[in-house]
């Protein structure tokens, strides 16, 4: 790692260590870093500053001005345009195909470990790992077809089972590899006390497995919760309207009220940025407390 | 994508289960194989047999042979939407690889930020294609947007209203919404690469640059071919940024494959043919990703280092 020399003065370049050498040297990439974080955050910033500007001050004020008189209106006119209700078609969709999806590759994941040598177990895995590559894109018009033919058009059902099945291989990936770290001697132990395979599952692979599992949580919540294509064809009313859809029925409602717009934006992405925030500490925790004993 | 998989090499253990006791696991992997095969499988298959039929969406679905290719192959959209996929491609790739590689080297050689910047970094993976294009399509307002706020005339343009500049925005965006992910895996190769071949250059009297060449380079080029993988397979299924921020249009400028199969299967209920354009989508997506894979010259571990 990069040791840090903290005075200004130059020490003998064969001293420093050679990444720092490369920090010291490498302006360009550095200069670079900063400029795209500048740009990065351009958006960011925007959309918050003028979710709090009254419509009249957006005109008059300059783009990237924060709101001279700050309001809430915006927000108080998203909310009252049904988005309690999307927000909770989302969070429904989001957690109905986020926990059986997980426990189900997490099961899989352990079976694919345990069971090595069964080979109908090996070729469950092969087609796992050839799901990696189905774009939902490209299979959505079969996908529709089943879900008329199950009576679950217009439904929020319609979007999660869907939802389920995509999020099965790089779950199954990510777990069997974790799982596969566990010491043998671990699962040995287990068998010698008489537990059985399904309660070394939850009760030895599921506490260890935990940092995995956040990460495999939150990596498909997202996807999920920003998902288009699959309600967007697979759903009809506005009763069913999940977050990312609605926004796109907002900026055609709101029109040229470009601040209503932004806070729909903003409102709708708090719960991803917590989401985050609260899983990014529980990671490191999960690492730490799970192999600390 | 930032997993915690660990490092494929291992030592291989003599088999735990013994071909008896793995039955009792075997059941458990059956939940996830069956809801895989329903919403994945067969509508892969479905796919293919959906391309020689001809359905409307609604009634009932006709086998008619190669009809839905022939009308498919025949029409001018096609050629049009694989040229404009190949473009977003290419140019997304041009612009996103060098400069998240650069960014990965300076994030991989500065400690006292790379925490910092990483969390800000990935704040444009959170946010929702259709979050993003909204905001850009407000931002972008000739009047109101970018180029009033910071009072430069050149940005003051009618950017989705040309087909030259849409296609411009249109890589632009995507490569915000990328490059921090990608600078993010070359770091983490950047960071493999062993101190000492640094050090030895550096008695051999070699500059930053020849370093950059000689070392930095050839060293992630299975994390290049990755990045690339994702970059170029991932290109072919915009469909969310595509779909608000621009429409496909103007015109048909940027109707990409993936929009091509939605208005010919949604829009204008033409199943069968839209269901040949996914055929082709998939087995685009399958060709590249093996092309690719050759180009590393290894197996299964390139799609493992540094993701």
């Amino acid at each position: 790692m990069a040791t840090v020399t903290v005075s200004g003065k130059p020490a003998p370049s064969r001293r420093r260590s050679p990444l720092g050498r490369l920090l010291r040297l490498n302006w360009f990439g550095g200069a670079l870093g900063w400029v795209w974080l500048f740009i990065v955050m351009i958006p960011i910033y925007w959309i918050i500053i003028t979710s709090f500007k009254t419509q009249a001050n957006y005109f008059i004020t300059n783009t990237f001005a924060p709101p001279s008189d700050p309001t809430l209106a915006n927000y108080k006119e998203v909310i009252e345009n049904e988005i309690v209700r999307y927000f909770l078609n989302s969070v429904m969709v989001t957690v109905g195909a986020i926990v059986p999806a997980v426990l189900i590759s997490f099961m899989a994941a352990y079976a694919i470990i345990r069971g090595i040598g069964n080979r109908f177990l090996r070729y469950t895995n092969s087609l796992f790992l050839m799901g990696l590559a189905i774009p939902l894109q490209a299979v959505i018009i079969p996908v529709y077809l089943i879900i008329i033919r199950l009576k679950l058009y217009d439904t929020l059902l319609a979007i999660v089972l869907p939802s389920i099945a995509f999020a099965i291989p790089l779950s199954v990936l990510v777990l069997s590899n974790f799982i596969r770290d566990v010491p043998k001697e671990l699962f040995e132990s287990m068998r010698m006390d008489g537990a059985t395979e399904w309660g070394t599952l939850w009760r030895l692979a599921f506490p260890l497995t935990r940092p995995a599992l956040v990460t495999v949580t939150i990596y498909n919540a997202l996807g999920i919760w920003n998902g288009f294509l699959l309600p967007l064809v697979l759903t009809q009313s506005p009763d069913q309207r999940t977050i990312p859809l609605a926004l796109v029925f907002f900026q055609g409602q709101f029109g040229v009220n470009t601040p209503a717009i932004a806070a729909s934006v903003t409102l709708t992405t708090i719960p991803i940025v917590l989401l985050y925030a609260i899983g990014r500490r529980q990671l490191l925790s999960g690492l730490t407390a799970g192999f600390g004993k | 994508m930032t997993t915690l998989a660990p490092p494929a090499v291992r030592v291989q253990e003599p088999t735990t289960a013994k071909s008896g006791r793995s039955g009792s696991v075997v059941w458990m992997a059956i939940p996830a194989l069956l809801m895989f095969i329903a919403f994945g499988i067969i509508p892969l298959l479905g796919v293919i047999a959906l391309s020689f039929t001809t359905w409307d969406g609604i009634g009932d679905i006709h086998p008619s042979g190669l009809t839905s290719w022939t009308a498919a192959l025949k029409d001018p959209g096609l050629p049009h939407a694989i040229w404009v996929t190949f473009e977003i491609m290419i140019l997304s790739w041009l612009v996103q690889t060098p400069i998240s590689i650069m960014i990965g080297v300076f994030l991989a050689a500065t400690k006292k930020y790379r925490g910092f910047l990483a969390v800000l970094y990935f704040v444009p993976l959170l946010l929702s294609s259709a979050a993003i294009s909204i905001t850009y399509k407000a931002l972008l307002d000739p009047n109101f947007g970018l180029g009033a706020g910071f009072g430069v005339e050149w940005l003051k343009q009618d950017w989705l209203g040309d087909s030259t500049l849409a296609m411009g925005v249109l890589i632009f965006v995507v490569s915000w919404q990328y490059i921090p992910f990608h600078s993010l895996i070359y770091q983490g190769a950047v960071r493999q690469i062993p101190t000492s071949m640094y050090e030895a250059s550096m008695i051999d009297g070699a500059g930053r640059i020849r370093q950059f060449f000689s070392i930095t380079l050839p060293q992630i080029k299975y994390t290049i071919i990755t990045s690339s993988t994702l970059m170029v397979v991932g290109s072919l299924t915009f469909f969310d940024l595509i779909y608000v921020l621009t429409g496909g249009g103007p015109g048909d400028s940027t109707r990409a494959l993936a929009l091509e199969m939605y208005q010919k299967g949604f829009m204008a209920n033409l199943m069968g043919p839209a269901s040949c354009i996914a055929v082709i989508l998939v087995l685009s997506g399958v060709v590249l990703a093996q092309l690719l894979r050759r180009l590393g010259g290894r197996g299964d571990e390139s799609m493992q280092e540094g993701v």
